[in-house]
């Protein structure tokens, strides 16, 4: 079972790209500070923000039923799928009634989450992936590695290889002008022969039955203003009670992600298009568990950001594809053990607890402190490896036991100071592969303090 | 909310800077014949063989929105000109109500995109706009600030993705 560790030791393995990826990352994270201090009430305004969600929580089942009223109302078709596999028949059965063959896909976490585009594919309906550095990994046949950069682990060499490939650049282009122009031609085709067009949802308010879809690229809009089919999906979490709520959310939301003071296109769907179809799938897939938990309640205040990402120093140094899952980083070390213990243990161990991610996160996530609590989980619920939990068990026993501690501590001092290095550092000790161990001092703390 | 949020000295001064840092070109102008001297000033703008307008004041264009019933045949429009309501000082954005004009995608479609915005109609902040607006009534709205972007390959800024290559906005009066 492929974990964390093992990916990442791949990942670092090409150290200049490992480092190429980190300064990337931490890039975007620099930029994300300049624009939060350019906001004078930027705390303010994550304080608002998280109450206003918390707020929602504690109401979810009423202020849902208040959206969809709101919704069909303005002649929005509303739907619940309480898990993947029935948001990904509620759509199959959408496009099947209206006969679609091709369908254009702005960025959805969603829908990757709920692996809609296979599950199109089989059924033989044509996704084309229209952000464009989603397409980009859709050309390459992975999943992005980042919820709002996708292709950040992909260099422009590698983009021309592709588009050389499938859109029939030249050999050898890595101008990002030249590459971008061939996917506007290319992505252009797609919009006008679509049947349909799917788009996530970046926030649904209660109070008007309507909801907001953010992109740069414009390609939302365009994916679902020329066919006269929309399906718009969401997680339950996304939602927000009233309409002058989206002021504190838009004003943290580009700006966390990637530095900009909104991002280029905000748009705002209250109705279908003329003589066309407008259908919301409201999706829960093990998000009212959560809502149920005390200590991890707040992760879905996420409003998918990224801002958690760009700052931690594991993500950045092993690829979102490390974490196998849909959203990676803090957020996801805390939602994908959620969904699936057994698959996912390793992901709240890959963290320093160093609480970066806890300090940028617009709508106030207990980040590394939910990252904790999912480590307790991990041994209750008995998925901790043996090793891990051996040395846990070991060293708890040792704790509670005070002269043995000392009498273990004088050895290690003692030990650690005589034993060659090649017996200290070597394949068996694997911390000690990349970290010096501190120098043991002659006399431990209590000796010292004692002897004052 | 009870806050008092950020204010602008100048909003309509730090509308247009804003608007310059996302890549748009923004012009203040006592009466459309200005606007459209720039338009025609402009040899990108000025070129476009098929222009649509929901301003014919402005510019009538060449393209009859009204007897298009299919939005696809927008396709080639070279310049798109569409009313905008007001524009948001703090982050260089403008509202537009797509029941402004017929056929929601044509700012998107368009490969350049002008904005006709009543002078006076701006405001500081996003609490500000969401004051100003009701979507009772409202199919389609979107705040629209500058042209489409992207930085997908490598972080390297470019732009003009899928929507307009370039976004103008005109403050008149």
């Amino acid at each position: 079972m492929a974990n964390h560790v093992k990916l990442a030791t791949e990942f670092v393995k090409n150290s200049e790209r490992a480092r190429w990826h980190d300064k990337a990352l931490w890039f975007v994270r620099s930029k994300r500070d300049i624009a939060a201090s350019s906001v004078p009430e930027w705390e303010l305004l994550r304080e608002k923000a998280s109450a206003i969600k918390l707020h929602t929580m504690s109401r979810l089942p009423e202020l849902l039923a208040q959206f969809e009223a709101n919704a069909k109302s303005r002649g929005i078709h509303v739907h619940w799928a309480r898990t993947a596999a029935d948001h990904n028949a509620i759509v199959l059965d959408l496009l099947q009634h209206h006969n679609v063959r091709q369908v254009v896909k702005s960025k959805s976490m969603l829908t990757e989450e709920c692996h809609l585009n296979p599950f199109l594919q089989r059924h033989d309906i044509q996704v084309v992936d229209t952000d464009l550095g989603e397409r980009i990994v859709q050309l390459r046949d992975e999943p992005p590695s980042h919820i709002v950069l996708p292709a950040i682990h992909i260099k422009k060499e590698e983009v021309g290889e592709v588009f050389h490939e499938h859109l029939g650049t030249q050999a050898g282009a890595t101008d990002p002008q030249y590459l971008t122009e061939a996917a506007r031609e290319h992505l252009r085709a797609k919009f006008l022969a679509a049947d349909a067009g799917i788009t996530g949802v970046n926030f649904a308010v209660a109070e008007t039955g309507g909801f907001v879809v953010c992109t740069n690229e414009g390609n939302a809009d365009l994916g679902v203003s020329l066919p006269k089919l929309h399906i718009a999906c969401m997680g339950i979490e996304k939602l927000i009670p009233r309409a002058e709520h989206l002021a504190v959310f838009l004003r943290l939301l580009a700006r966390s992600a990637t530095g900009q003071p909104i991002t280029t296109y905000t748009s705002h769907f209250h109705g279908p298009l003329q003589g066309g179809e407008l259908h919301v799938v409201l999706v829960d897939n093990g998000r009212s568990e959560i809502l149920g938990s005390d200590d991890f309640r707040r992760s879905l205040n996420c409003i998918r950001c990224g801002a958690c990402m760009n700052t931690c120093p594991v993500y950045r140094r092993s690829g979102g594809h490390s974490y196998g899952t849909t959203v990676p980083g803090p957020i996801g070390s805390i939602l994908a053990p959620a969904r699936d213990v057994a698959q996912h243990y390793s992901l709240p161990h890959a963290c320093s607890l160093c609480g970066s991610c806890t300090d940028v996160c617009p709508v106030k996530i207990d980040l590394h402190h939910q990252l904790l609590a999912w480590r307790r989980e991990i041994r209750v619920r008995g998925h901790l490896p043996r090793s891990k939990a051996l040395a846990m068990r070991l060293t708890s026993w040792v704790c509670r036991r005070p002269r043995l501690y000392n009498l273990m501590g004088r050895m290690a001092r003692f030990v650690l100071r005589v034993t060659p290095r090649f017996l200290t550092y070597n394949r068996r000790n694997a911390w000690g592969l990349q970290r010096e161990l501190p120098v043991p001092p002659r006399k431990s703390f209590r000796d010292s303090f004692d002897a004052d | 909310m009870l806050e008092s949020w950020v204010e602008y000295a100048n909003p309509t001064e730090k509308f247009l800077e804003l608007l310059a840092a996302v890549g748009g070109r923004g012009h203040c102008v006592d009466d459309l014949s200005a606007a459209r001297e720039i338009i025609r000033q402009n040899k990108t703008l000025a070129s476009a063989a098929r222009i649509a307008s929901a301003v014919p004041e402005l510019e009538p264009g060449n393209v009859d929105l009204e007897q298009i019933d299919d939005p696809h045949e927008l396709a080639d429009v070279g310049l798109a000109i569409v009313p905008g309501v007001f524009a948001v000082a703090e982050n260089g954005a403008v509202w537009l109500d797509a029941s402004m004009w017929r056929h929601r995608v044509l700012p998107f479609l368009a490969q350049h995109t002008c904005l006709v915005v009543p002078a006076g109609e701006i405001c500081n902040n996003m609490h500000e706009a969401y004051g100003r607006l009701d979507f009772a009534a409202s199919g389609f709205g979107l705040f629209m600030s500058g042209p489409s972007k992207t930085a997908d390959i490598e972080q390297s800024l470019v732009i003009g993705a899928h929507g307009a290559r370039s976004l103008t906005v005109f403050l008149v009066g």
